[in-house]
Order: C-alpha cells, then sequence, then structure tokens
C-alpha cells in the first residue's frame, strides 16, 4: 500500500509564520520583521532559515520557540530552524505591512535619514531625540515636541 | 605555533573583548545617572554579549575541543583570557566608563570593517553583523565624550582624568605577535599595527572637538591579549561572572 503525504507548500508555510508575533513588537509578525530568511523543504524536513535583527537580542531564542510551536501545531514533524548571521539583518527587509503596522501601534517606522519623519500619535515634524536607545535593542527613543509626547522609533540598520 | 592554534588565539582575543567590556558595561545595569542612559549602556552591553557568542562559538569550534561559547566563557581562569586591558579596567565614574568606550569602540569599528574582508567566511560574516552594532556605539559613545569634554568645568576635567588614566591602555591593541602574523598571511586579520594611523585620525578629530588634550607618552600597559599578564582587576570581575559555574559546576538555566 502507497502511503500518501502531503507537504505544505512553502507559500503555505510563509502565511503561518507570517501569523507568528514579535514576541516584543506584537503587532507585526516574524515575516513582517523580514528575520525568516527562507523556508524548504529538504526531502522530509523543513528547513527554516532565520536571521537575528541584534546579536544580542534576547528576544532571537524566543522567536525560534514561536515558530517551532507554531509549526509543530499546523503538524510538520520534521523541523530544522537554522541561524542565518550572513547577509546581516537590515530594517530595509521589515515589511511595508508591518511599517504600516508599527506606525499605527505608536512606534515611528525606520528612516533612511536616520530618525523618524513625524510623530506616529500627531504626525508632526517637531521632533528630539532623547536617547540612541530604546526599550529594546533594536529602537531608539525620541519625543514629539508638539503633542509632548514620548515614542519608540526604529532604528534603520 | 599551527594556523589554527594561531586562528584559535585570535577569535578568544575577539570574543574575550567584547565578553569582557560587555560584562563590565553590565555593571552599571540599575545604577546609571539618568534611566535613559542606563538603557543604552545595557543594551551597548548585550550588543557585546552577542558578539562574544559568536566570535567564542567559533573558537570553540577552531579549538576542536568540543567546548562551547559558554564553556569558554564561563570555565576559564584569569590567565587564558586573551583581552586587551582596557576591556577589563574598572569603570570608575560615568565619565571614564564612557571614555573607555569610546577608545575601544573606535578601535573596534575599524578592526570589523577589515574583517569584513577576511578570506574566512565565518569571520567576515560576524564582523559584517557586529560591525552594524558597533557603528552606533561608536556614534553614541563619540557624541556623549564630546558633550561631556566641552560640557562645564566639571565635566570637562572628569574626561580629561578619564583619558590621562586610560591612554597607557591604548597601545595594547595595536600590537603584533606571532599568532598576528599568521593571520596577516592567511588573509584571516589584518596586522593590529595596521590599524594605527586609522585610530589615530579618528580619535584626534573627536577629541579635539571635545576640547580634551591627548597625553603626550606613548607608553603601553601590556600583557592582556598575550595573556603573560591580567592587571588584578580581571580576577575579581570573573569571580563575580562565573560564581554560579563555580558554585555549581554544569548547572543550566
Amino acid at each position: 500500500m502507497s502511503q500518501v503525504t502531503t507537504q505544505p507548500s512553502t507559500d503555505q508555510i510563509w502565511e503561518w509564520l507570517d501569523a507568528v508575533p514579535d514576541p516584543e513588537i506584537p503587532v507585526i509578525s516574524v515575516v513582517d520583521l523580514g528575520i525568516v530568511r527562507g523556508v524548504e523543504w529538504q526531502g522530509e524536513t523543513l528547513v527554516v532559515s532565520v536571521t537575528p535583527t541584534y546579536s544580542g537580542c534576547p528576544a532571537t531564542s524566543i522567536i525560534s520557540l514561536d515558530i517551532e510551536t507554531a509549526l509543530r501545531s499546523k503538524g510538520i514533524e520534521y523541523l530544522k530552524i537554522e541561524t542565518q548571521i550572513s547577509p546581516a539583518w537590515t530594517t530595509d527587509w521589515l515589511s511595508e505591512k508591518g511599517r504600516a503596522k508599527l506606525e499605527e501601534y505608536g512606534i515611528a517606522p525606520p528612516q533612511p535619514a536616520g530618525g523618524p519623519e513625524k510623530c506616529p500619535r500627531c504626525g508632526s515634524k517637531n521632533l528630539t531625540k532623547v536617547s540612541q536607545f530604546g526599550s529594546t535593542p533594536c529602537k531608539a527613543h525620541w519625543r514629539c515636541q508638539d503633542c509632548l509626547e514620548p515614542f519608540d522609533y526604529f532604528k534603520c540598520i | 605555533m599551527t594556523r589554527d592554534d594561531a586562528f584559535a588565539q585570535f577569535l578568544l582575543r575577539m570574543g574575550d573583548n567584547t565578553l569582557i567590556l560587555g560584562h563590565r558595561v553590565s555593571e552599571w545595569c540599575g545604577h546609571a545617572p539618568v534611566l535613559e542612559e542606563d538603557i543604552a549602556l545595557a543594551n551597548t552591553a548585550l550588543d557585546l554579549i552577542g558578539q562574544t557568542q559568536m566570535w567564542l562559538g567559533l573558537a570553540g569550534e577552531v579549538q576542536g575541543e568540543g567546548k562551547s561559547a559558554d564553556d569558554l566563557a564561563f570555565l576559564r581562569d584569569a590567565w587564558d583570557f586573551r583581552n586587551v586591558l582596557l576591556c577589563e579596567v574598572p569603570n570608575g565614574d560615568f565619565g571614564r566608563t564612557l571614555m573607555r568606550q569610546f577608545l575601544f569602540d573606535a578601535w573596534h569599528s575599524i578592526q570589523l570593517g577589515r574583517l569584513m574582508k577576511s578570506s574566512d567566511e565565518r569571520v567576515a560574516a560576524i564582523a559584517e553583523k557586529a560591525s552594524k552594532e558597533v557603528a552606533y556605539h561608536l556614534e553614541r559613545s563619540a557624541d556623549t565624550v564630546v558633550g561631556l569634554g566641552d560640557g562645564t568645568e566639571e565635566s570637562h576635567r572628569r574626561m580629561q582624568e578619564a583619558l590621562d588614566y586610560l591612554w597607557p591602555y591604548v597601545g595594547e591593541m595595536f600590537q603584533s605577535d606571532e599568532a598576528d602574523a599568521e593571520m596577516v598571511k592567511a588573509g584571516i586579520a589584518p596586522d593590529p599595527a595596521s590599524l594605527r594611523e586609522e585610530y589615530d585620525a579618528l580619535i584626534s578629530r573627536i577629541l579635539s572637538d571635545a576640547t580634551l588634550t591627548i597625553p603626550d607618552s606613548s607608553f603601553a600597559h601590556k600583557g592582556g591579549r598575550t595573556g603573560a599578564m591580567h592587571t588584578e582587576h580581571l580576577g575579581h570581575l570573573l569571580t563575580q561572572m562565573q560564581w554560579l559555574q563555580r558554585a555549581y559546576p554544569g548547572a543550566k538555566w
């Protein structure tokens, strides 16, 4: 008797991964963040390549665990999660959807100019940098001079 | 000295620098003068510890004795560490910590820039990753050195004292030995001495903006990167950093 196995397509896997939230910024998914670099079937084994945002980011191991949990719940039995450090992660890999969600959530998305474009709350461009570092390694701390609200800026790297 | 011995030595030097400095900087956690600085220092420490995992992980691989990055960090004693002495000197005040960070970041950024062209692709990949973080560290430490140096009378005095105290620890970063020569031959890493000119140009520009005077002395404390003689401070640091593994060998989180 021949055994019929149906492997989910890689498109399907990407879709599932797009439902896995980033543990520190749960409004965007790990796919939005651009850290899933590859999804590939190698025979019976699904290989997912993940790149860390910052080398010391404490969320890295949680992210791998969340990805594993999500895919296991979809019935993926043989799974390998590989860490890929090159090419190094860049904020250019954030999806458009991810950028929009960040802004909606109150985090200014990264800009090549090196600072936020506008206050994510009131849209003012009258901004000041409070600190180059913020609540997580990937963010800096800014403040709007008009609505006076402090906010996170997703650093451009 | 074989190629692999030299390579492992080089990797320990990179990883021990980031480990020991990362630990030192983490000592500020909860103690910095303002919350933003506390967060900034903790984030810098975190980046350095993250880089340590990559360097020491590769060092263990090259040594081929089955040691992990954690084994190397927690199960060696002072004489086996290969960090430059600059990384282990105590924090002092906030100004001295930031001056030490600046003097190291400037070297680190130039070194990683060169290592991105390493003939060993694993080294190039780690350098590519780390250099993005270090560019940020340098931007911040340089800004702070200028802000405090060209600040009040009090902050200026403290920054000049910090520079005078730390200057004798700068020279060690540019010393070369047999292991370095082997790395140059293999195209894995640059000759440390070859970084000096770029380094001097960079720090002269920043320190001049900070209205600080570079001491007129080329005396250099050494012994850290060769392991010949660390300062007394390293042992104290390790008793704290390695305490858990010493008290409970093999304990897992």
